[in-house]
């Protein structure tokens, strides 16, 4: 990871002005439904969650209920889930009847959004379940697609896309990243 | 027991967020048999995934498809239906197929006859075995013998892992970090497998750990009033030489199940006066800390190591223990069982991703 | 050919024959079976005559004399036979051999020991002594018929692997064996004070979760017996000695005139408990899956490093008198299981003299001490013509390269059995060639074991 170069494409303004549209897209598409839940997925999405639900608030004077899920014990892909510990998934009052939007960071293969489609059936069924992620760079393995997207960055599969959040890396910004 | 340098291969900073060290490439760890050869981070890394596995096990629905598919047994050549159940829940919870086997070890006698059994277990392709068996090193020598992960559910007065990582979760929930925290266990040293594991965990996450009892219940070569040297493999435990002097400032207090064979065999002139002079009751625990949290692995002899007052009383976190030990043997079965834990090392560009 | 009037020189080797005090470049002359001489090579010239073996480089040392070998023949024949048995000695230098009684039946009277004897004498390759039981059934309630297996020509008795727990059984054999002149052999050991121990207590007994026997099970039992062969005026001799108190009370005895021998095996001179962490020795930082080495599992245990580093002094001061092998085979079941279950005994001839040998490379005893110690040594014990190139003695010798390096490969053994601890290990000095009688019947050259005249 030393020969690593790295190239920034989306900045903490440009960050914090994607969330503000997803907040507002958010809202059209679910008219300010004030059961609105947002789930974030462990540990990026929790915080992007957060912010979207500071903003929505902002924005419509409402807080949507924020939830954390870990859908680790859902993946296909294990070699990727059992790489560190699970973390406590909460989604306070459940889902039943409830629009719920998923959070994430970086779309990639869509595996993750199934698990933690399945991972959400144990809190209740939702009225209808959405995806919003910061940066979607595509190689999509299952037919999955995001309903909110923060932007479009097309990468090759070698290039490494990371997502940093000031409340986990001190910083805002993601991140290009190819190994050479 | 876990790998994270390339479990998220794309996304390192996770690791750090998590408090996960990157010590570069570790095999992933195929079997449990005792807590010596994890790190405190190894440790921690269980205890963090057995938060969640908690939350999972406490869902009205709680039934999982992580090791959809896997087959688990348990084979128990002792009695312990706690142990055995909690295994079970854990697996089953997980969603594998667990597979009770119950075999006294007087059928099967001699080690042919052990090693017969787990050859023909190994020839059905199970994932994992739970051994519980009357004899150090069971588990170990089972481990040479299959190519199953081996969960040591308790070898002969060795070790006792799980119980020991339940123990510690337990701890850290109410007091998190231990350091320097005083530990006091009182009970029999010599036979002990909770004991044995329990003073190197705890030592391991930088708890002060002392122990009392009888002196025909730790090994010759101990002398009560001491601290152990390194070359022990105990290095740092200190033998109380009396139990108020074990239970004085204690934040945890742990009470060991005395046998009725320790009498007969003339450890004890009698268990009365092992309850006079080592039961742990509300004068001994007054002694302890403000909040000292009362733990015991059970079954319980109430009344003989431990008053049923304290037992029940609001310092006992004994129930807690047990419901903990299905989150902690989730996280076990999980750590060690999850299918592709194999592939794991060098798979960071030819799996998908960045998706945390 | 008749082998027997084969004419044998084994020349240029150091020869080492501490019966005689004997230590020097010389070469072995043997006819008819016999020792002819020792002599300087200027000093006979019928080379002629002669079959020559060339030991320049080599020690030439009187073959090795065992008094405690378990040959399980009758009754365990699949872990070792008088023929295995033979040959596993025959490899390790040792042309003489004593079959402990703990057989099936028992080497408790004299049909028993017949049959032994004369099936050694047809099938084995080296010579086989007979030990008789103390009591019928190795019970410890009554006393074997300890004349008549005299008179069947057991050179000692012994209930090895029980000890006689009965302090006046123990007394009354020791009494009776007076009028026989033979050593009472009582393998010590208080199996009260072990406790169903399953190897020496102790740190490693501790971090393994093994039960332990304390030193002292065997250390009380050694000082009963010293005192009840100082009361009856018996020989005893101990066998296995291995811990430091047996040794103090081993020496009081000795000073104070008790008739009383020990013996050590390689093993206790070698081996400490840590080798039941199965790393060879190393302690390891956290107990590991090859822990619980079963083959390490012998009794006596393998003791503390103390305990090793006393018995090596003993050993080369006299106090311990010999080196015995204690060679127990037993089969791989008795073994490939949890360490409680495994049967006590380690497979020693045929690694015997290369592990002790280490103790010389490090200069802890001395070649010829050694040498002593598996010849003249035992030899003495026996009061029989062995152990010695004296002329007219048996022809039984032992050519030992002392740089030759070899790992032991338990599958490699002439042993019926595999369970060697030192499996792997690198052991520098071992025996090459082993005559017995006059015939070669060992030559690592000429790959194994053979002996025409059995064939």
């Amino acid at each position: 990871m030393t020969n690593e170069i790295e190239r920034v494409l989306l900045t903490q303004d440009d960050i914090r002005r994607a969330m503000t549209r997803i907040s507002h897209e958010i809202l059209e598409q679910n008219r300010a439904s004030s059961d609105l839940v947002l789930v974030g997925l462990q540990t990026r999405g929790v915080h992007i969650a957060k912010r979207l639900a500071d903003s929505i608030e902002r924005i419509e004077g409402f807080r949507p209920v924020v939830g954390t899920l870990d859908p680790r014990l859902w993946r296909d892909d294990p070699e990727v889930a059992s790489g560190q510990p699970l973390l406590p998934s909460d989604i306070p009052e459940g889902v039943d009847g409830k629009p719920v939007v998923i959070v994430d960071d970086v779309l990639y293969t869509g595996r993750t959004i199934r698990a933690a489609m399945e991972a959400l059936l144990d809190f209740g069924r939702a009225s209808r379940i959405q995806l919003a992620v910061l940066v979607d760079r595509g190689h999509r393995e299952l037919p999955i697609r995001p309903d909110f997207i923060g932007k479009n960055i097309p990468t090759a599969r070698g290039e490494r896309v990371q997502v940093r959040i000031t409340e986990i890396d001190g910083d805002d910004a993601v991140v290009l990243g190819r190994e050479d | 027991m876990t790998n994270p340098t390339t479990a998220v291969g794309n996304n390192p900073a996770i690791e750090t967020a998590n408090g996960i060290s990157d010590e570069g490439l570790v095999a992933p760890r195929q079997h449990l048999l005792d807590l010596d050869d994890l790190s405190a981070g190894e440790i921690n890394d269980l205890l963090d995934s057995a938060e969640g596995m908690l939350e999972i096990a406490g869902r009205d629905n709680r039934k999982t498809p992580a090791l959809r598919g896997k087959t688990i047994i348990t084979m128990f050549f002792e009695n312990s239906t706690r142990t055995r159940v909690s295994f079970e829940q854990a697996g089953k919870i997980l969603g594998a197929d667990v597979i009770n086997v119950t075999a006294s070890a007087s059928s099967v006698s001699k080690g042919e006859s052990l090693l017969n059994t787990v050859k023909t277990l190994q020839a059905m392709q199970i994932d994992a075995l739970v051994v519980r068996h009357p004899h150090s090193g069971a588990s170990y020598f089972i481990s040479n013998h299959t190519d199953a992960s081996v969960v040591n559910a308790g070898d002969g007065t060795h070790a006792h892992p799980t119980q020991s990582l339940l123990d510690l979760f337990t701890v850290r929930n109410h007091i998190g970090d231990m350091t320097g925290k005083k530990i006091a266990i009182v009970g029999d040293v010599l036979y002990s497998r909770v004991a044995r594991s329990n003073i190197l965990a705890f030592q391991k996450m930088g708890a002060e750990v002392t122990v009392s009892c009888p002196n025909t219940l730790i090994p010759d070569e101990w002398n009560l009033g001491s601290t152990l040297g390194d070359e022990t493999g105990f290095g740092g435990l200190k033998l109380a030489r009396n139990v108020d002097e074990a239970v004085d400032s204690a934040d945890v207090v742990m009470a060991l199940r005395i046998q009725q064979e320790r009498q007969d065999a003339g450890h004890l002139p009698s268990l009365r006066e092992y309850s006079d002079r080592w039961g742990i009751n509300a004068q001994r625990m007054a002694l302890a800390n403000d909040g000292a949290l009362l733990m015991h692995p059970g079954p319980m002899n109430e009344g003989v190591e431990i008053s049923s007052e304290v037992a029940h009383g609001a310092q006992s976190v004994v129930e807690e223990q047990v419901r903990n030990g299905v989150a902690v043997r989730m996280a076990v079965l999980y750590t060690l069982c999850a299918p592709g834990k194999s592939t794991r090392i060098g798979n960071s560009e030819s799996t998908s991703g960045d998706e945390a | 050919m008749h082998l027997a009037a084969r004419k044998l020189a084994i020349t240029g080797g150091r020869v080492i024959d501490p019966a005689q005090g004997i230590d020097r470049v010389a070469d072995v002359l043997i006819s008819n079976g016999k020792i002819d001489e020792v002599t300087a090579s200027s000093e006979w010239t019928m080379l002629d005559d002669y079959e020559v073996i060339d030991a320049s480089g080599k020690i030439v040392s009187p073959g090795f004399v065992d008094l405690h070998t378990h040959l399980r023949d009758p009754g365990q024949e699949w872990k070792e036979t008088i023929i295995t048995g033979t040959r596993a000695a025959a490899c390790g230098g040792f042309t003489t051999i004593s079959a402990m009684p703990n057989t099936d039946p028992v080497q408790d009277s004299a049909a028993v020991v017949d049959d032994v004897v004369r099936r050694s004498a047809a099938d084995g390759l080296v010579r086989v002594l007979p030990i008789g039981a103390i009591s019928i059934g190795q019970k410890g309630k009554q006393l074997a018929p300890m004349g008549e297996l005299a008179d069947s020509g057991v050179i000692g008795f012994s209930d090895d692997g029980n000890p006689v727990a009965d302090a006046n059984l123990m007394r009354q054999a020791l009494s009776y064996s007076v009028e026989l002149g033979l050593p009472i052999i009582n393998h010590a050991e208080d199996k009260k004070i072990g406790a169903g121990g399953v190897m020496s207590a102790g740190t490693v007994a501790t971090r393994l979760g093994l039960a332990g026997v304390p030193a002292e099970a065997e250390t009380a039992m050694v000082a009963r017996d010293l005192h009840l062969a100082d009361l009856t005026k018996a020989r005893l001799h101990i066998p296995h000695i291995s811990t430091v108190g047996s040794l103090v009370a081993l020496r009081t005895a000795k000073d104070s005139g008790v008739d009383v021998t020990a013996e050590v095996t390689p093993h206790h001179l070698t081996l400490s408990d840590e080798w039941v962490y199965g790393l060879k020795g190393e302690v390891p930082a956290a107990v590991g899956s090859e822990a619980y080495d079963t083959n390490t599992k012998v009794n006596p245990p393998l003791r503390s490093r103390a305990d090793v580093e006393a018995v090596i002094d003993a050993l080369s001061e006299g106090l311990i008198d010999i080196i015995a092998t204690d060679h127990a085979p037993h089969a791989a079941t008795d073994k490939v299981c949890t360490y409680n279950e495994a049967a006590h005994g380690i497979n020693v001839l045929e690694t015997a003299f290369s592990s002790v040998f280490q103790l010389v490379d490090t200069g802890k005893i001395s070649v010829v001490r050694l040498i002593e110690s598996l010849t003249a040594g035992p030899a003495a014990i026996l009061r029989k013509d062995l152990g010695s190139l004296k002329k007219g003695f048996s022809a039984d010798v032992a050519i030992i390269d002392p740089g030759s390096k070899w790992i032991v490969n338990p599958e490699q053994l002439e042993s019926k059995s595999v369970n060697s601890p030192l499996a792997g290990v690198e052991l520098t000095g071992r025996v090459v060639t082993t005559i017995y009688q006059g015939e070669t019947v060992f030559d690592l050259n000429a790959s194994g074991v053979f002996s025409e005249a059995k064939q």
